[in-house]
């Protein structure tokens, strides 16, 4: 988890992602947001996430996103 | 001859009254409504006395803004979007530089509008689209019209951190959808799947030939661009077939593997631009869609949208990039070199655009419109415009153009056109900051901030978003010690720039 906060820290230093569970809803990140996630996610964590988990519901908070990488990782 | 752009709708009514022109796929206009509800602003205005002046629309993305948009056209005035996405301090100099004395709102905006300084009159949608309509009006304000009036004006970044307003006329527009509609082969058959925001010239694209061709635009919702599987079954669902879109939009689509698992059927034609489309990327799209048509589009804002374009017909090597081609009839691109010649076979020059297509210039700023649009320096011996993009470019061994790069310090980022010193500009205005530099990596295709002062980095992030676009944000930002400098005495770019790409 400390990981991914650190990667999401660096694309928004002034968001609380620790907290925040609307990053979706409220428009906090955006579509470069998501591509860079991807990318970051696949070189930090060795996790490709497939283009139909990349929906609203796995992105709205770091928690979510976190869960996803654990499935994603258990499923390998 | 045409002289008007709403003669376009007054033709196409007449033929399919009740087809949809506009829709968001919840909301919808036919050409009747938009007529009509075109037509009823356009008096609403008139009977206020608005004409020929700018008239900010200031409403989310949805149909009835394109309605309010030919609205104002009705009544001879011009139309300059705003939306609530552009960043609060920049909506404020853009009232500044406007002093609009009228503003079309919707029922969302109406709150907002209150948080400016803004003292002229609201208007709501709503109330307008009601008015009686009186045939008489609108015939006199068109009798006396002619092709060079304005009709919008759009906002491009300023490296001085003043945004510029980009005026266009009625005769540019039309020459430019001609020419467009032309090579993109537009018909009624075409179904438009939009994606540029509603306040750039980008979304020209659609919106008119709509109009000319009685073709249907659907308005991509923006949230959809972030979850490709969504924005490719939203193509199917509405069986889009023409999409103009920033490459961004597209890699994001071919980047994330979406392709293997959802093509997007329809698709015709895909038109590309305002960046450079990485080959890798590009050869997935056309893997997947081998009978779709790609062009490669090219154009300043100034020059009223695109000016060159590229059939893509060949194959390119991964390490090639894709001409910008040639430009469409009625346009003639000059490459000057830096003594105003015009430079050898293959050798870099400026982009410089003579034509019809030229906009008017900048609104109330007469100095950086004799910047950059001035006199052809070939040409002693009668006034003869020509643009300077800025935008370096050579011919190759086929002929075609190939853009280079900038020559100064604007960039392209997510298709579109930042200049770094307005960010820097931005950076420099706040509180206990000594000085800051930001540069482009395209390699990772960044914005990065580097500053010197005592703010910390959390705070410059929530400032920079209440004075600029979201797209002009830094993706990256550090606060450094002292700037390096290079040896002559300017900020070290060079350097910033290693330190970033080399950072891990």
């Amino acid at each position: 988890m400390e990981e991914l906060l650190a990667i999401l820290e660096e694309l928004h230093p002034e968001v609380d992602f620790k907290t925040c569970h609307t990053l979706v809803d409220d428009k906090i990140i955006d579509s470069f947001d998501i591509v860079s996630l991807v990318a970051e996610i696949h070189s930090e964590f060795d996790v490709a996430i497939p283009a139909e988990e990349i929906i609203p519901e796995n992105f709205n908070s770091a928690e979510a996103l976190y869960r996803l990488i654990e499935r994603l990782e258990n499923e390998d | 001859m045409q002289i008007n752009v709403l003669e376009y709708l007054e033709k196409t009514v007449l033929q399919v009254p009740e087809k949809i022109a506009y829709s968001d796929g919840t909301e919808s206009l036919t050409f009747r409504q938009v007529f009509e509800y075109s037509r009823a602003i356009g008096i609403f205005l008139l009977e206020n006395g608005y004409t020929r002046e700018p008239v900010v629309v200031f409403m989310r993305k949805h149909p009835n803004t394109i309605a309010a948009f030919f609205g104002t056209v009705y009544a001879g005035n011009f139309y300059v979007p705003i939306d609530e996405e552009m960043p609060r301090h920049r909506i404020a100099l853009i009232f500044e530089n406007l002093h609009p004395r009228v503003l079309i709102c919707d029922r969302e905006t109406k709150q907002l509008v209150k948080e400016f300084s803004y003292q002229g009159q609201v208007y709501c949608y709503d109330e307008m689209i009601n008015t009686m309509p009186k045939e008489e009006m609108l015939c006199q304000v068109r009798r006396e019209a002619i092709d060079t009036d304005p009709i919008y004006i759009v906002f491009t970044s300023g490296s001085t951190g003043i945004p510029k307003g980009v005026v266009a006329c009625h005769r540019s527009v039309i020459d430019y959808i001609e020419h467009l509609s032309e090579v993109l082969e537009f018909s009624e058959e075409t179904i438009f799947g939009n994606q540029a925001p509603l306040y750039f010239d980008a979304c020209l694209k659609e919106l008119y030939p709509t109009l000319k061709f009685g073709a249907t635009t659907y308005l991509i919702p923006k949230n959809l661009f972030m979850f490709p599987i969504k924005l490719v079954e939203f193509l199917n669902q509405y069986r889009i077939n023409t999409i103009c879109w920033v490459v961004s939009a597209l890699t994001m689509i071919s980047g994330l593997g979406v392709l293997e698992k959802i093509k997007p059927n329809d698709l015709k034609l895909i038109a590309f631009g305002s960046e450079v489309f990485p080959i890798k990327q590009f050869q997935l799209w056309r893997k997947a869609l081998p009978d779709t048509k790609f062009i490669n589009l090219y154009g300043p804002t100034e020059a009223t949208g695109m000016s060159c374009y590229y059939k893509v017909e060949r194959d390119f090597l991964p390490e090639e990039g894709i001409p910008i081609g040639r430009p469409f009839a009625n346009t003639r691109i000059l490459l000057l070199d830096q003594e105003n010649c015009p430079v050898r076979q293959g050798e870099t020059g400026e982009i410089c655009i003579a034509g019809t297509p030229l906009t008017l210039g900048y609104y109330n700023d007469w100095e950086r419109t004799e910047q950059a649009f001035v006199q052809n320096p070939l040409n002693v011996f009668y006034p003869e415009k020509i643009y300077r993009t800025g935008d370096l470019a050579r011919y190759n061994e086929q002929g075609e153009l190939m853009f280079v790069s900038r020559k100064d310090y604007q960039i392209k980022h997510m298709g579109h056109r930042i200049e770094l010193g307005e960010i820097e500009a931005n950076v420099n205005l706040l509180e206990g900051i000594l000085s800051s530099c930001c540069i482009y990596s395209p390699k990772k295709d960044k914005i990065v901030l580097y500053y010197v002062g005592e703010m910390e980095k959390a705070e410059m992030a929530a400032a920079l978003k209440e004075h600029l676009p979201r797209y002009m944000v830094p993706n990256f930002i550090e606060r450094i010690e002292e700037m390096p400098f290079t040896p002559n005495g300017k900020l070290d770019r060079v350097s910033l720039k290693q330190r970033y790409e080399n950072r891990r």
